[in-house]
């Protein structure tokens, strides 16, 4: 479970979070949804330690992850970046496989690049890709490979930064599906960020809107067409008039 | 006048503030040398990179530098009556200045600006933080591996170019100016003193390490897009230039003043 308690985060005189309060239960697949610069990344990166918070707790399964070794800690998360955040000087296995390599989780090479190549099974792609450099991979296959990676030492808990930013409506599906498929499979922990309703539909079990740096609505994912909440709706259908101001 | 003491002030302040923090990073890399886990694959790779891979351009330059010194030596010397000097003051000056200032402004040039761009971009790109994120600390993963191996290529890159300078003055002196091999070599050899050559590569240790450092720092600092890789990119090579011929005066004062 993690519970995010009043979190605060400002650069500068950009007040990103004001006072977030969320929980993610266990097994439970959280997307959070929201505008582009609402703090939907810097909120996931605050559990990882990427992003220190101004203020306020975050814990999970009850520790303070300020209070926690950090090796042991980071071993039960994978996370999916944006644009993949591919190493590019190593093939496509060591980028799977990396965890595997070094570290308290290090095994044999050989083993290493098996579970490399069945994690990439998993996702689709085929061994031969396992010996290709990123650069050589289309943005699809990129973002499948980083899923493997997220997944490789079989993580507790997997963020998904926009796991469809950059794909084609056709890919950006199939995406979505092998995360559903990933998440229900593994019975882990899920938190997604997106602002693709079609991710939204798939994936979530619960949605949270983040507005001016405060959860708008949470609630199930089957409830958000009838929240009621003006803020929803408008994010939902896409409207250009609302309450959430725009630039035109 | 307040507004411009203001202004200076928060210049000097700015300055202060940003030299604390690169002190800073220097010691934490530093105090990750003798702490596991080493990354010991990185630490050769980033020795082909900035060594190996470093010695044609530093032994081109030796070798030119080295000739060009011989000619201004031989003909500086004639007026006044001292042509004879040649070897000695190439060895000289190779070794105590030229050899090591060539050597950390080369790899300034090549290693400080591809370290730079090279971790911009990862840092632009998440990389960084997906190091984070698999339990990798970057400055144990990237930094450490990249400053050690500054720091031992920088001696043995110094000790080539001093080789490689000598033997340039000396091709030229003995192919052009008329002095005998063999004098020229004991001359060379009789003048230059232990200390010279320790000096020398303690210059180039500290150089190697100004170099990589600088890299690392301007590369995990560098701001957004594209735009910051160039701003990283270019900032760290002013950087280790501007530094390494302040250290290059320092140990030199140290060193031959002392």
């Amino acid at each position: 479970m993690i519970t995010f308690e009043s979190i605060y985060k400002s650069f500068g005189s950009n007040h990103v979070l004001r006072g977030v309060n969320l929980t993610v239960e266990r097994g439970e697949s959280l997307v959070i949804i929201g505008g582009s610069g609402t703090g939907k990344s810097v909120l996931i990166k605050t559990v990882l330690g990427l992003v220190e918070p101004d203020s306020g707790r975050i814990l999970v399964d009850g520790q303070d992850v300020t209070q926690v070794k950090r090796d042991a800690f980071l071993s039960r998360f994978g996370m999916l970046f944006q644009g993949g955040a591919l190493f590019d000087s190593m093939p496509v296995w060591q980028n799977v496989a990396f965890r595997l390599q070094r570290g308290a989780l290090k095994r044999p090479l050989a083993e290493a690049r098996e579970v490399a190549i069945e994690k990439l099974r998993r996702v689709g792609l085929a061994p031969d890709v396992a010996d290709r450099f990123p650069a050589e991979l289309s943005g699809g296959m990129q973002k499948r490979v980083s899923l493997a990676r997220a997944i490789a030492t079989e993580p507790k808990i997997i963020f998904f930064d926009e796991p469809t930013t950059g794909l084609d409506p056709i890919m950006s599906g199939v995406i979505n599906e092998l995360i559903r498929e990933i998440v229900v499979e593994m019975g882990v922990t899920a938190m997604t960020i997106t602002h693709d309703m079609t991710s939204v539909h798939t994936i979530a079990d619960k949605v949270a809107m983040l507005h001016r740096g405060t959860i708008q609505w949470c609630g199930r994912q089957t409830d958000m067409a009838q929240s009621g909440d003006p803020y929803v709706e408008q994010f939902v259908n896409g409207r250009a008039e609302g309450p959430i101001e725009t630039l035109r | 006048m307040i507004l411009i003491v203001r202004a200076l002030g928060r210049l000097c302040i700015d300055a202060i503030s940003a030299l604390g923090r690169l002190v800073l990073f220097a010691l934490a890399t530093l105090s990750h040398v003798f702490r596991p886990p080493f990354y010991l694959r990185e630490f050769f790779t980033a020795l082909v990179n900035v060594g190996y891979l470093s010695l044609p351009v530093v032994g081109l330059t030796a070798l030119f530098t080295g000739a060009a010194l011989a000619l201004q030596i031989y003909s500086g010397g004639s007026r006044f009556n001292a042509p004879e000097v040649v070897p000695q003051i190439v060895a000289i000056g190779m070794v105590r200045e030229l050899g090591p200032v060539l050597v950390g402004l080369m790899i300034a040039a090549r290693v400080t600006s591809s370290i730079a761009a090279e971790m911009a971009t990862m840092k632009v790109t998440e990389q960084i933080d997906a190091l984070v994120t698999l339990s990798t600390a970057p400055m144990k993963y990237l930094v450490m591996p990249r400053v050690l191996a500054g720091l031992m290529a920088g001696p043995i890159l110094v000790a080539v170019a001093d080789s490689i300078g000598i033997f340039g003055g000396f091709i030229v002196a003995t192919q052009t100016l008329g002095f005998n091999p063999a004098t020229y070599i004991l001359n060379t050899m009789n003048f230059l003193t232990s200390a010279d050559i320790l000096s020398s590569m303690a210059k180039g240790m500290a150089f190697g390490f100004i170099a990589t450092l600088m890299g690392c720092y301007y590369g995990l600092n560098s701001g957004r897009g594209a735009q910051g890789v160039g701003a990283a990119t270019k900032t760290s090579v002013q950087a280790a230039a501007v530094l390494i011929l302040a250290a290059n005066f320092l140990l030199t004062a140290v060193f031959f003043t002392a």
